[in-house]
């Protein structure tokens, strides 16, 4: 493997952060699931005696791709926070565990609602990369986006399901937006540094995050249930497993990923169906 | 629905065709579609008619509510007026025609419903237009500061230092299809989508192209970067940039002048009037060209009766060639070509002015494609990789350097997206294959063009139709002295009539100098 300690511990973080943001509307007890202005009518919102959870892995079998340098030198902002030359990693493996996959609640969750989480999410364009690189975000849920890096970047969302924006932020800044629909992914790029893309998640409820660095995640805070959980990697696609938790039960789920499904399915939002 | 429904339906939807309505498939809209449309975009509207892999850019696909030009917000639908728009003005910048003057209103209205069809979006969304107030008078200041945020918000990142198309980030654009796509040239403002009024540069800016690359710029004013008077500062400027609509006229006319310019960019070139080219691609000769990247070139001719000198400018993004356009180049050459393995040799730019090789009697003019086995043409070859040579032609595949003294000289410069090309001989020369140059007679030209980077070679290029170069004739040195004696005789005529006159009355006028 050949990134550097700073590139996972900028990976440690991020994905740490997105999937704390993306459960936090779960119900936990610190967060606005529960908190007392949180809007009651959205929905049920899971007790915590009998919240359950679902945690695992996902890990990656097989070589990965080797990483290819990007060109910055048009970019003299961004090269420099790179001083080791920036590379272009898509699968992110580190312990046998694949980091930067979507894992989310497919189905299970039967007809329940569920209050839109008043923290918003954030990505960043910082050294012309966003970070992260795959993040969850609820329906309604506030997108924040920034540029951390001064220079022109315009952000040019690229959905199926939902309506996309294509808009410009050529100086540090921040602007919001969200979702509407749920959407499994949406493509996010630079057209002014076609290296830069992310992928986000829309779910209409909370149970969904992106593994870490070390693949690990966490959906916490689930109803009691049969679920069926989808994980989704930019390269190899989804898989699926199905799965039972109990009151305040945990249950363990691992996915694998391996080199050889590289030519698989990507999914990029719902096919549009024509009447 | 019955048949008597459906007549009512058009007869309604007729009656309210002004006010935004509900996706509706009528029987007018849909074989107006069916007849015209489907060719291009496809019978379902997803942008794949049988003509479509022939374009680019190519048809717009309906089925995502993707529209380039609209009054809505980034990402939005269009409203129903911006639909009709697009259908009456047509797409300058693609094969997209207007269809104002072919169809009825009842007929593009009903148009506008049957594409909402296509996408499910339509169903449930009613969008309203971008609400902004009008533009700031027009000064000098204000374009100075409208250049300003240019620079600010770096629209040079795509666009270019000059706005010709040729920014850093250019040459790896791409639409939401994957297919590459040009930055648009600011400088040919007749070719924008939309129109090139201020306000409808203010409405680009405002509300960006969905599909495309080009972003909104409404989030600078809410994040209160920028003014809305500053965003209307650089429509302004972008609009300066493209100050003139060329005028295609037939006969490109070389000024008979003293001195004739020596060098490409000799300031006499700035008095010597500019004649359009418009070009096209080559699509008679296989492998033919459906993608070219020049589109009209600006010839200047001047003598002075023993040299003629051309000076062309086009613009084209890449000098080529050049290695920072190559992933371009393999991406055309995939979506154009995809039968065809794409070379690893780069490419030069390269332009040929055509003449016959004598100057025809009447309107005859050899074959315009390079000529043919029993009629050659006569050929000014340049290359940016290797100069220029004079050449004969007997095909587009048969082109031979012309062997002998030469009196051509060249000079070639390229900056910020622009080529200007020197070429000067004499008007006469020894060889038979070179054609003579005569003043006061319409020769026949016409411009091919090729831009490496976009990789065009050979056949596949931009080519024009044929146009004439007239060289004014120098005046004898008698019909100068026809104003001089005439001038003389009425002077002497006129004395002559004040001193009959002066007599008749008797000498009572004043004499000079008497008061």
């Amino acid at each position: 493997m050949n990134f550097s300690l700073r590139q996972i511990l900028a990976l440690v973080v991020v994905s740490g952060i997105s999937i704390a943001t993306a459960c936090g509307g779960g119900g936990e007890p610190t967060d606005d699931g529960a908190d007392g202005d949180a809007p009651a009518a959205a929905g049920p919102v899971v007790s915590p005696d009998s919240a359950a959870m679902i945690t695992g892995t996902v890990s990656f079998e097989g070589t990965a791709p080797a990483a290819e340098p990007i060109d910055m030198s048009e970019e003299p902002t961004c090269a420099e926070k790179h001083p080791d030359g920036a590379m272009r990693q898509l699968v992110m493996v580190a312990g046998g565990g694949l980091a930067n996959v979507y894992v989310y609640v497919k189905s299970g969750l039967g007809d329940r609602s569920f209050p839109t989480p008043s923290a918003p999410v954030t990505l960043d364009q910082d050294g012309c990369e966003y970070m992260p690189h795959v993040l969850a975000i609820q329906v309604g849920q506030s997108l924040e986006i920034k540029n951390s890096d001064g220079i022109l970047h315009n952000i040019n969302t690229q959905p199926t399901v939902n309506r996309g924006f294509n808009i410009s932020q050529p100086v540090v800044m921040e602007t919001s937006r969200e979702f509407s629909q749920p959407e499994v992914m949406i493509p996010v790029k630079c057209d002014v540094h076609g290296w830069m893309e992310a992928f986000i998640g829309v779910q209409a409820h909370p149970y969904a995050g992106v593994s870490g660095a070390d693949g690990s995640f966490s959906l916490a805070d689930l109803p009691p249930g049969e679920y069926e959980i989808e994980a989704w990697h930019e390269l190899y696609g989804t898989q699926s497993q199905t799965v039972t938790v109990g009151v305040k039960e945990t249950a363990e789920v691992s996915f694998t990923f391996s080199s050889d499904m590289a030519g698989n399915h990507v999914p990029l939002g719902e096919p549009l169906v024509l009447r | 629905m019955s048949t008597k429904g459906f007549a009512i339906g058009v007869a309604l939807s007729a009656f309210v065709a002004a006010a935004p309505a509900a996706a509706q498939e009528t029987p007018v809209g849909k074989a107006i579609y069916d007849k015209w449309c489907a060719e291009c975009h496809g019978e379902d509207g997803a942008g794949d008619g049988s003509a479509a892999a022939y374009m680019l850019p190519q048809p717009r696909d309906f089925t995502t509510g993707l529209y380039q030009i609209r009054t809505t917000p980034s990402g939005e639908l269009p409203t129903d007026d911006d639909i009709l728009r697009m259908i009456d003005e047509g797409m300058p910048g693609s094969a997209m025609p207007g269809w104002k003057e072919y169809l009825s209103d009842t007929e593009r209205n009903d148009l506008v419903q049957y594409l909402k069809t296509f996408s499910p979006f339509f169903e449930d969304e009613a969008p309203s237009p971008v609400e902004y107030g009008g533009p700031p008078g027009v000064n000098e200041e204000g374009l100075a500061e409208g250049k300003e945020f240019y620079d600010k918000i770096e629209c040079w990142k795509c666009h270019g230092q000059a706005g010709r198309g040729d920014g850093p980030s250019a040459p790896t654009l791409e639409d939401d299809w994957e297919l590459p796509i040009r930055a648009t040239d600011l400088t040919e403002g007749w070719n924008f989508n939309g129109g090139h009024t201020t306000e409808a540069i203010f409405a680009r800016l405002m509300t960006g192209l969905n599909g495309a690359p080009m972003p909104s710029f409404a989030d600078l004013i809410d994040a209160e970067f920028m003014t809305e008077e500053q965003l209307w500062r650089v429509a302004q400027y972008v609009k300066s940039l493209s100050p003139e609509t060329p005028e295609v006229r037939e006969v490109v006319r070389a000024a008979l002048v003293e001195t004739l310019p020596t060098s490409v960019d000799d300031p006499a070139w700035d008095a010597i009037e500019r004649f359009y080219i418009p070009l096209v691609g080559q699509i008679i000769v296989e492998p033919r060209w459906f993608a070219p990247t020049v589109d009209g070139v600006w010839a200047q001719a001047a003598h002075d009766a023993q040299r003629v000198a051309l000076r062309l400018t086009w613009n084209d993004p890449s000098e080529s060639p050049n290695p920072e356009w190559e992933e371009w180049r393999q991406r055309v050459v995939s979506v154009m070509e995809p039968s065809v393995e794409a070379t690893d040799e780069l490419l030069s730019d390269a332009l040929t002015v055509q003449f016959p090789t004598t100057i025809p009697e009447g309107m005859k003019r050899p074959y315009f494609l390079m000529g043919a086995q029993d009629e050659p043409v006569y050929l000014l070859s340049w290359n940016s990789g290797g100069g220029a040579t004079e050449a004969l032609g007997r095909g587009m595949n048969a082109i031979e350097p012309i062997g002998g003294a030469s009196t051509l000289t060249t000079e070639s410069t390229f900056d910020d997206g622009q080529w200007r090309l020197y070429l000067s001989r004499d008007l006469i020369t020894e060889s038979a294959d070179r054609l003579a140059i005569e003043t006061g007679r319409p020769i026949p030209m016409a411009i091919f063009a090729w831009d490496g980077s976009n990789g065009e070679s050979g056949t596949q290029g931009a080519i024009s139709t044929w146009y004439f170069l007239y060289l004014d004739q120098p005046t004898e040195n008698i019909t100068y002295a026809f104003p001089v004696v005439a001038v003389l005789l009425t002077a002497v005529l006129g004395l002559v009539i004040i001193a009959r006159a002066q007599r008749a009355t008797g000498g009572g006028g004043p004499e000079p100098g008497s008061d």
